[in-house]
């Protein structure tokens, strides 16, 4: 089970958190069209790579911000619940390349 | 024959204590330290199951618990792994998998059938609908292996959790290596091994007992490692408790699977690995045969020939697939040993014996394509034949793991490339052969483990992969009469896989799919990597451009009692639950709580409880626990305008003492949620949820308050207090005898909220009209509630009163023409369908779900709920049977019940807007397809002006 570690309380299994889905600015209600509020409420992007999600630590109740990238699962940082009103740096979007590190017995592919 | 060597018996054996056993009701003898395996190979049974598809015969294949042919059926107990499972004194052993026993087996006649049984059978003859249940009657008695039994008594195993900073995998000589590195560097570590004994799998001694002294290393023997799990979290099947091991780090030191060469009749009772025959001679001092022969690839085949003749048992030929053996000392030895070494050979087929036993090899000389030469056959007479050609790496935990893998053409083997953080490889699996090298490479692996989980320095040290190559490029002979076996679980051919490839399932994904190759319960272990050999071939590309499929895990059987867990369903229960039960109460569940449906009253039918208890709301009074609404208190200054955005109507200008019904939408204006919303005080709402919904409403109302940042806070007081909703004509006479709260008209009006005490508790009353009538939901304190709810009861059951369960609350309501959030609408209803307008206040700046109403609002509603009354005489729809317009769907009926009021069948149903007008003729679709004549009728049905609810003090 993943450990995930809530800003509040600490490295938690996973099963202790809510997912709250991505964090998605809402157009202005008042001055977008319809066309824009429908793709607002129903349309999701399912592509992989770092976004920004709502995560709640169930027992507490406490909502947060979580950047993980979500081709590999990683997360990259958590963000207090104000910053989604207040506005999060932007997420890189697309996946980096794995921070995973080469391996090997000390000779090169190929070499034995 | 006997097959059990004299002194010394094996290293595991205590010939001191035999041990009795029967096998397919024959008596045979082992001895203490034998498993159920090496004891009927001792015995000279070496026929010991029959194979899955074919019922072919079978025996030992890996002796190491890999391979699936040595299951059997012990003691009433299926599948029952015989090469780990110890031999007890009185086992009763029988084969898995036959009809009428392993040698008469009448299913053996499959065998013959085979050429009519062409891979992806299943596929291809099996998809007739209408044929469907026959055949699947058919495999369901065909296939299967052991037989459950169903009055085994329940055996509760034990689950634990374990904590370690580096947990090792695999007990060689580079997993106590590392291990040993890992606890010097200061870590917990935690070291599983499969063999069920922990015996070091050939490291030194000394390496072994400084593992087993060490204070900081927990040994987990006779463990497999099943499955890998999210950061480092790893199964542990032990042999009767599961530990889900979290670790900081874990090394993979899971070694090699030797490899099967593949050719005709490969899978006859004596054909073995040459590791499995090493392990059963060393350990238990059986010989695998008295006259082997060896096919061999590499260097380990002429080690395993010294280690025979060391024994006594001189092999009959080495078969090597290689035109020239290694340059070494152990081949040197061999030949002066003037054993028969055929080089260039291959094995073409294997002779079966009248015992079931492998007789003989017909050896082919090899061109130099590498296929046989047909012509050129020999015959090798022979009792055994033991395959050395070959290893496949272990690395189905590390690709769960997120490993990747390459392969290594120079080692014919995949080998870890890309490890992620915290997971590290050593040894065999790491491409590093020799004893020595697999110590450093283990060092190593546990430093860089142990400094990951914070302990240390990460060791620099590095060593070479092999220089030898330990297996074969393609040991796999083809043969025009096939019965060449890959899988050995499935009984796969060479041409079942070419002619799956030919068919178009030539990716390795594909191929296991529709071949089933590595779906059997050795989950691919020999037959994998032959597979991707043959499928490489057949498009002329290299193992590498074909890559590993990933085990899912777990990748080896682990016992279902390992797994299940106890039978748990957590329930709530109000605090009257105890009241309940005394009354009679049936009970229904509600959301995670349990209710009382209704109370039973001796001589009463249900239907005649429920009307009985409708009758008393309507005419005398009626109580009701409502404890299970969810119930939330929301402080601040900012108090109603954080419900002003929540809820889709106006809070902030709610007066003190005063509630208001609440519709929760979400985004999309469906409505989601509803309840009363009571301003207590000025800075303090308390109010309702639905019973399912709370928790989720709870939830999603704290997300809001987090995002909007406004002055207020949150309390959920759900499990805090008791609510009963006392309602009834007299319910106002009743409850003022116990209530300092004035409960006047004037001073308590309809809608009001007040707070007092009950029965000498503190409570607040919020006159509400649910059910229709003048009534009070009572709320106080849980531990409370039952002393407020019998003072009720006492007080009112002089008058009439009955306790009244959901069902009549259901009728009751229904006959005002209230909805129920998730019974009346759906995920798609809005308010507008639900004629719940009147709730929605548009004019605010801002609430969820807004915005998109203004877009249904203009639009209009697809369907409008309606009220409708069953012509007299029908019978009663049920929820959710259709209306029927023109033959076209129309609409469905949402609530419905026969009332004893009113003298009718009423109920809900969600219509299309043009049969939605009062008056009009509907037609229901009934349980027979029969068509039931309905109205729409205008709703509420009963005291259509609500004058009952909101009756005044003289009422």
């Amino acid at each position: 089970m993943k450990i995930m570690v809530c800003p509040l309380n600490g490295p938690r299994p996973v099963s202790e958190f809510a997912y709250g889905g991505e964090v998605r600015p809402s157009p202005d209600p008042d001055t977008c069209s319809d066309t824009q509020w429908s793709d607002y409420v129903f349309n999701r992007s399912g592509s992989p790579g770092e976004k920004y999600e709502w995560w709640c630590h169930i027992a507490s109740g406490f909502w947060f911000v979580v950047l993980r990238d979500t081709l590999r699962d990683v997360v990259l940082g958590t963000f207090p619940a104000e910053a989604a009103r207040q506005g999060l740096p932007p997420a890189a979007g697309a996946s980096a390349a794995p921070p995973d590190v080469p391996h090997g017995p000390g000779v090169p592919d190929g070499a034995s | 024959m006997m097959y059990r060597l004299d002194s010394p018996a094996g290293e595991w054996i205590d010939v001191s204590a035999p041990l009795r056993f029967t096998f397919e009701g024959r008596e045979y003898q082992g001895y203490s330290g034998d498993t159920i395996s090496s004891a009927l190979a001792a015995a000279g049974v070496p026929f010991m199951a029959r194979s899955f598809k074919y019922h072919r015969p079978r025996g030992i294949l890996s002796f190491a618990d890999h391979d699936s042919n040595t299951l059997f059926q012990v003691d009433g107990m299926p599948n029952v792994r015989g090469d780990v499972t110890w031999l007890r004194d009185g086992m009763r052993v029988t084969a898995v998998n036959t009809f009428g026993g392993l040698r008469h087996d009448k299913a053996r006649v499959l065998d013959r059938f085979a050429p009519l049984l062409p891979v992806g059978f299943y596929y291809k003859a099996f998809h007739s609908k209408r044929l469907f249940p026959r055949w699947e009657r058919m495999f369901r008695a065909l296939t299967g292996l052991g037989r459950v039994t169903l009055g085994a008594a329940r055996e509760a195993t034990p689950k634990r959790y374990g904590f370690c900073d580096v947990l090792v995998i695999g007990g060689g000589p580079s997993g106590l290596s590392a291990a040993l590195a890992a606890a010097q560097a200061g870590a917990q570590v935690a070291l599983a091994d499969e063999s069920p004994r922990f015996t070091g799998n050939g490291a030194p001694p000394t390496l072994l007992r400084a593992v087993q002294d060490s204070p900081r290393i927990a040994l987990f023997p006779a463990t497999v490692a099943a499955g890998y799990y999210a950061d480092h979290w790893v199964a542990l099947a032990e042999a009767g408790r599961m530990t889900k091991m979290r670790a900081r780090a874990v090394v993979f030191a899971t070694g090699v699977i030797e490899q099967p060469a593949v050719f005709r009749n490969n899978d006859l009772p004596g054909v073995m690995l040459a590791s499995g025959a090493a392990r059963l001679l060393a350990r238990h001092g059986v010989a695998p045969g008295r006259r082997p022969v060896i096919v061999a690839a590499n260097l380990e085949a002429y080690q395993a020939c010294l280690d025979l003749h060391a024994r006594g048992i001189t092999p009959a030929a080495i078969v090597d697939l290689r035109a020239e053996p290694d340059n070494d000392a152990a081949v040197s030895a061999c030949r002066a040993l003037g054993v028969n070494l055929l080089t260039s050979s291959a094995p073409f087929e294997a002779i079966r014996g009248a015992d079931g036993r492998v007789a003989g090899l017909t050896v082919a000389r090899l061109e130099p394509s590498g296929q046989p030469d047909a012509r050129s056959l020999r015959h090798l007479e022979c009792d055994a034949i033991l395959m050395s050609v070959g290893w496949a790496a272990a690395a189905q935990l590390l690709l769960q793991a997120g490993g990747t893998t390459r392969f290594s053409e120079e080692l014919q083997q995949f080998v870890p490339s890309v490890l992620p953080a915290g997971i590290f490889a050593a040894g065999r699996l790491n491409g590093v052969y020799d004893t020595e090298s697999r110590a450093v490479d283990g060092r190593r692996a546990g430093s860089q483990a142990a400094a990951h989980a914070g302990f240390g320095a990460p060791s620099a040290e590095a060593v070479a992969r092999s220089l030898r190559c330990p297996s074969h490029r393609f040991p796999i002979i083809d043969h025009p009469r096939a019965k060449n076996f890959v899988d050995f679980d499935e009984d796969l051919q060479v041409k079942d896989l070419e002619n799956a490839a030919q068919e178009g399932f030539d990716s390795s994904e594909l191929l296991k799919r529709y071949s089933t190759v590595g779906m059997g319960p050795s989950q691919g272990k020999h037959s994998n990597m032959n597979a991707l050999r043959i499928l490489a071939r057949y498009r002329g590309v290299g193992v590498e451009a074909l890559g590993l499929t990933t085990a899912r895990p777990m990748y080896h059987p682990v016992p279902m009692k390992l797994l299940a867990g106890r039978s748990f369903y957590p329930e709530r229960r109000t605090p009257i639950d105890a009241q309940h039960a005394a009354l009679g109460a049936v009970w229904m569940p509600a959301g995670n709580w349990r209710r009382p449906e209704y109370y039973h009253v001796s001589g009463e039918s249900r239907s005649q409880s429920i009307e009985a208890e409708v009758h008393a709301v309507r005419n005398a009074v009626g109580l009701i626990d409502v404890g299970t609404l969810g119930k939330i208190e929301v402080h601040g200054p900012d108090a109603g305008q954080f419900l002003d955005r929540a809820y889709a109507g106006r809070y902030s200008d709610l007066k003190v003492g005063m509630t208001r019904y609440g519709l929760m939408l979400d985004e999309s204006g469906v409505i989601i949620d509803d309840g009363v919303i009571a301003r207590v005080q000025e800075n303090l709402f308390y109010f309702t949820t639905t019973t399912g919904g709370s928790a989720t409403v709870f939830r999603e109302l704290q997300r809001w308050n987090a995002l909007w940042g406004l002055d207020c806070a949150l309390v959920n007081v759900t499990g805090h207090r008791a609510a009963f909703n006392f309602a009834g004509p007299s319910s106002r006479e009743i409850l003022q005898s116990l209530t300092d709260v004035d409960l006047r008209d004037e001073a308590f009006p309809y809608l009001a909220v007040r707070e007092g005490s009950v029965a000498g508790s503190p409570a607040r009353l919020l006159r509400v009209g649910f059910v229709g009538e003048l009534g009070y939901e009572i709320h106080v304190a849980a531990g409370r509630g039952a002393e407020v709810w019998q003072a009720l009861y006492a007080a009112g059951s002089r008058k009439g009163l009955r306790p009244f369960g959901v069902e009549a609350q259901r009728v009751l309501r229904l006959e005002k023409g209230h909805l129920i959030v998730g019974q009346d609408t759906d995920g798609l209803t809005d308010p507008y369908e639900a004629n719940a307008q009147w709730a929605v206040a548009m004019k605010k700046p801002y609430f969820v779900g807004q915005r998109s109403l203004r877009i249904l609002q203009a639009r209009g509603p697809r369907q409008k709920l309606v009220g409708i009354e069953v012509a007299p005489g029908a019978p009663l729809p049920k929820e959710c049977h259709l209306v029927i317009e023109n033959g076209a769907i129309a609409g469905r009926v949402t609530s419905v019940t026969h009332s004893r009021a009113l003298n009718k069948s009423i109920g809900l149903a969600m219509l299309s807007p043009d049969l939605a007008q009062a008056g009009r003729d509907i037609r229901i679709r009934g349980e027979n397809g029969e068509m039931l004549a309905a109205k729409v009728a205008p709703a509420p049905f009963y005291d259509p002006k609500n004058l009952r609810q909101k009756a005044g003090s003289g009422a």
